[in-house]
C-alpha cells in the first residue's frame, strides 16, 4: 500500500486528535484554535471532532492561558496550550520561566507539570523583528523544560504523542517554513510519509539525515532542509556532509553529535536563532569537551549574526542562514 | 462644540486619503503572490493588516492632535499614522522595504515609527499602551501641555499590559487617552467570547478613569468624544478611555478567509461606511457636490500614487545594513 502523506501541520493535528481521543484529560487552548483551527493550521479540525469544551480559543491572555496551562496541569489535565508566535512569549515569561520550568524542581519532585507548551518560529518570509524569531536556545537555557523542534511531518506527529504523554513540562516549536502551508513558500519537505497509527519519536535522539566523511553539520527545523539542500550541492564538488537533526535540544543527544564529530573530523552548526550565548555555541562547546583531539579545524558557526530580524527582503536573507551561505561555509571549513 | 465646515471636510479629506492608501496596499499587496498565495513574494512580503472601515477612530481623535502629542499603534497601525499626518512617500517606502522608508526597511508595516511625529507602533498586541502612559509620564514630569494616546483593539483590552496601564495612568493622573478600536473581533474571536463585560468603556470604572462608547463609524461622533477626553488631559484632568465600535470591511489580514464571520454580518457593517455616513452629512449640508467629492478622491488617488512610485523607484538596503542600528554605540 502507497504510505499516506500529510503536511507537518495536519500531522500535527492529528496527533494531538488522536491523543485527545485516547486521554480524556487532553485538552487544547490558545488564540484562535478553535473555528480557525490554529493560524498555522496545528489544531485545525479539533474543534469540529471535540467541540468548544476540550478546544478552547482563548482571549489575547497568554500570561492567563499560560499559566492557567500549569495550573490544570499541576491538578492532573493534560493541557495542549499554542502560543500563537514564539515572539509573544513575552507576554507570559514569567509564567513559562519560572513556574512551568520550575515547579516540579521547586517542590523536591513532588508536584508534575505535563503540559505542552507549542509554538511557531522562524522567518524568512518578511514578517520583522517580533514575528520571525526562533528562540528555542532561550528556553533551553533555563533548567526544567523539555525542548523539542521538529523538521519533519513523520517527527512532528511522534514527537508531539511523545511530548503529550511526557510528565515533564514540554516546549514544542513548529517552523512555519516545514508545516506545509498553502501560503508559505512552497517546501518539498513539509510533506511526507506518516503512519495513521498513534506512535512515538523518543526525546533526546538525534537523526543522521544525511551521512558524510569531510563534515558534520549540525542543526534542526528548517535548517534541516536547506543544510540537505546544500549538502547535495556539495556532494557534486566532492565534499561530503554529514547532516544531523538534532530533533530535541532537552534531551541532547551529545552521543549521536560526538560519534559524527570523531568520524568527520570537522563540525558546523547551523542555526536560525541568534548567534551570541544560544544553540551554537553550545554545541560547539560541547565538541571542543569532548572531541577535541578529533579537530581538524575550530568549530564553525551560522547564524543569525545578534541583529533582530530586519523586514526588508535583503536584508533578512543576509542574516538567515542560507542553501548558498550554507554551502560556501562548508567550502570554508573542508578547506581550513 | 459645532463644527465648521472646514473642519468637516478636513476629515473627509482624511478618510478618503486614508481609505486610498489601504486600498491601494491592499491591491500591490498581492503582486507576485498569486496565483499560489506566497506571503513572501511581491513587492510587500510578510503579513498585512489593513485599517479599512476604521477611518473614522483615527480621524475623529488625530484631528484634535498636535505633531508633538505621541500616538502610540498596533499591528494596523496605519490609518493612525496617516491621521498623525506622515508623509505618505516614506511610509510607502517602508511598507515596500526600501532604503528610503521611515525605519530604512528594517520595520515594515507593523513596525512604524516617525519620531518627528512622536509616533510608535509593533506587532505585540497591547505593546503599545505602556508606552503611552510613559510618554504621559514624560510630559507631566516637564509639566508640558501634550497629550498621549494609545489606540489598540478590544482584543487587546484582555492583555495584562491594558490593565496594569490603566491602573498607572490613573494613580498617576497622566494625560493619557486610551482609545479601544472595537472592530468585535480579534482574528477569529469575537469579543463576546473574550470579554467578560460588554463595554470596555466600563472597564474604566475598575481604574476610576471616566469611559465612554461612541459610534466608531461615524467621524464626527468620534470627533466629539475624543475631543472631551483630550481636552480634559491637556487641562491636567487624567487620563480617560474612549470605546469606539466599529468594524474592518477586510480581513484580520490579507489571505484570511473569514470563515468566522456570521453570514451577512460585513454586508451589513459595509452599509455603514464612514466615508459615506460623512460624505451623505456634508451633501445634505450643501458643502459637498458630487463633484467636489471626485475631486477629493482624484486629489487622494494621485497622492498615493506618488507615494507608491516613489516607494517602487527607491532602492532597496544593501544586505549588510542589517548589522547597523542594533545599537547606537556599540
Ligand atoms: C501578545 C500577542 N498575542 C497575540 C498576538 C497575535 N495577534 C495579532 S493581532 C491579534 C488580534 C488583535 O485583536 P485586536 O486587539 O482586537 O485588534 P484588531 O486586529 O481587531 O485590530 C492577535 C491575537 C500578538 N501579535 N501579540
Ligand atoms: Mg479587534
Amino acid at each position: 500500500m502507497a504510505e499516506r502523506l500529510l503536511t507537518t501541520s495536519k500531522a500535527i493535528a492529528e496527533a494531538i486528535a488522536q491523543e485527545m481521543e485516547r486521554d480524556e484529560r487532553v485538552f487544547v487552548m490558545g488564540e484562535d484554535v478553535g473555528a480557525y483551527g490554529g493560524i498555522f493550521g496545528a489544531t485545525e479540525g479539533l474543534l469540529e471532532k471535540f467541540g468548544p469544551e476540550r478546544v478552547m480559543d482563548t482571549p489575547i491572555s497568554e500570561m492567563g492561558f499560560i499559566g492557567a496551562g500549569v495550573g490544570a496541569a499541576i491538578e492532573g489535565m493534560r493541557p495542549v496550550v499554542e502560543l500563537m508566535f514564539v515572539d509573544f512569549f513575552g507576554a507570559a515569561m514569567d509564567q513559562i520561566y519560572n513556574h512551568m520550568a520550575k515547579i516540579h524542581y521547586m517542590s523536591g519532585g513532588r508536584v508534575n507539570v505535563p503540559m505542552v507548551l507549542m509554538t511557531a518560529i522562524g522567518g524568512g518570509y518578511s514578517d520583522a523583528a517580533q514575528h520571525s524569531q526562533c528562540l528555542y536556545g532561550l528556553f533551553a537555557h533555563v533548567p526544567g523544560l523539555k525542548i523539542v523542534v521538529p523538521s519533519t511531518p513523520y517527527d512532528a506527529k511522534g514527537l508531539m504523542i511523545q511530548a503529550i504523554r511526557d510528565e515533564d513540562p514540554v516546549m514544542y516549536f513548529f517552523h512555519k517554513g516545514v508545516m506545509g502551508l498553502g501560503w508559505m513558500t512552497p517546501n518539498p519537505r513539509a510533506t511526507g510519509p506518516v503512519p495513521e497509527e498513534p506512535y512515538t519519536v523518543p526525546f533526546g535522539q538525534a537523526a543522521v539525515r544525511r551521512e558524510g566523511t569531510d563534515l558534520t553539520i549540525l542543526t534542526l527545523s528548517l535548517m534541516v532542509h536547506r543544510s540537505l539542500d546544500a549538502a547535495e550541492k556539495l556532494a557534486e564538488e566532492g565534499i561530503s556532509a554529514e547532516v544531523i537533526d538534532l530533533r530535541t535540544l532537552v534531551p541532547l543527544d551529545r552521543e549521536t553529535i560526538v560519534e559524527s564529530v570523531k568520524k568527520t573530523h570537522r563540525v558546523m552548526i547551523v542555526d536560525e536563532d541568534y548567534k551570541s550565548f544560544g544553540m551554537s555555541g553550545e554545541l560547539a562547546t560541547i565538541v571542543v569537551e569532548e572531541a577535541l583531539d578529533y579537530l581538524d579545524a575550530p568549530p564553525k558557526r551560522l547564524a543569525v549574526p545578534d541583529t533582530p530580524i530586519p523586514y526588508s527582503r535583503p536584508m533578512e536573507q543576509f542574516v538567515i542562514p542560507s542553501v548558498d551561505r550554507i554551502a560556501e561555509a562548508a567550502r570554508e571549513l573542508v578547506t581550513s | 462644540m459645532a463644527l465648521s465646515k472646514e473642519q468637516l471636510l478636513d476629515m473627509y479629506r482624511m478618510l478618503v486619503k486614508i481609505r486610498t492608501f489601504e486600498e491601494r496596499v491592499g491591491e500591490i499587496y498581492y503582486e507576485g503572490k498569486l496565483p499560489a498565495f506566497d506571503i513572501a513574494a511581491g513587492p510587500i512580503p510578510g503579513e498585512m493588516h489593513l485599517y479599512t472601515g476604521q477611518e473614522a477612530v483615527a480621524t475623529g481623535v488625530c484631528a484634535h492632535l498636535r505633531p508633538d502629542d505621541p500616538v502610540t499603534s498596533t499591528h494596523r497601525p496605519h490609518g493612525h499614522l496617516i491621521a498623525k499626518g506622515v508623509d505618505l512617500k516614506a511610509m510607502m517606502a517602508e511598507i515596500f522595504g526600501k532604503k528610503t522608508g521611515l525605519c530604512k526597511g528594517k520595520g515594515g508595516h507593523m513596525h512604524l515609527f516617525d519620531p518627528t511625529l512622536h509616533f510608535g507602533c509593533g506587532g505585540i498586541v497591547g505593546g503599545g499602551i505602556p508606552h503611552a502612559v510613559g510618554a504621559a509620564l514624560a510630559i507631566k514630569k516637564r509639566g508640558e501641555d501634550r497629550v498621549a494616546v494609545s489606540f489598540f483593539g478590544e482584543g487587546a483590552a484582555n492583555i495584562g499590559a491594558f490593565h496594569e496601564s490603566l491602573n498607572l495612568a490613573a494613580i498617576w493622573n497622566l494625560p493619557v487617552v486610551f482609545v479601544v478600536e472595537d472592530n468585535l473581533y480579534a482574528i477569529s474571536v469575537p469579543k463576546s467570547k473574550s470579554t467578560a463585560v460588554r463595554s470596555n468603556a466600563e472597564r474604566g470604572v475598575a481604574y476610576g478613569i471616566p469611559g465612554v462608547q461612541v459610534d466608531g463609524q461615524d467621524v464626527i461622533a468620534v470627533y466629539e468624544a475624543a475631543g472631551e477626553a483630550i481636552d480634559r488631559a491637556r487641562r491636567g484632568g487624567g487620563p480617560s478611555i474612549i470605546e469606539a465600535i466599529c468594524y474592518r470591511f477586510r480581513g484580520h489580514f490579507e489571505g484570511d478567509a473569514e470563515k468566522y464571520l456570521p453570514p451577512g454580518e460585513k454586508e451589513k457593517w459595509r452599509q455603514k461606511d464612514p466615508i459615506h455616513i460623512l460624505g451623505n452629512q456634508l451633501k445634505q449640508q450643501g458643502w459637498l457636490s458630487d463633484e467636489e467629492a471626485a475631486a477629493i478622491q482624484d486629489e487622494m488617488t494621485a497622492l498615493v500614487r506618488e507615494a507608491e512610485m516613489f516607494a517602487r523607484e527607491s532602492p532597496y538596503p544593501a544586505p549588510e545594513e542589517a548589522l547597523e542600528d542594533v545599537f547606537v554605540n556599540l
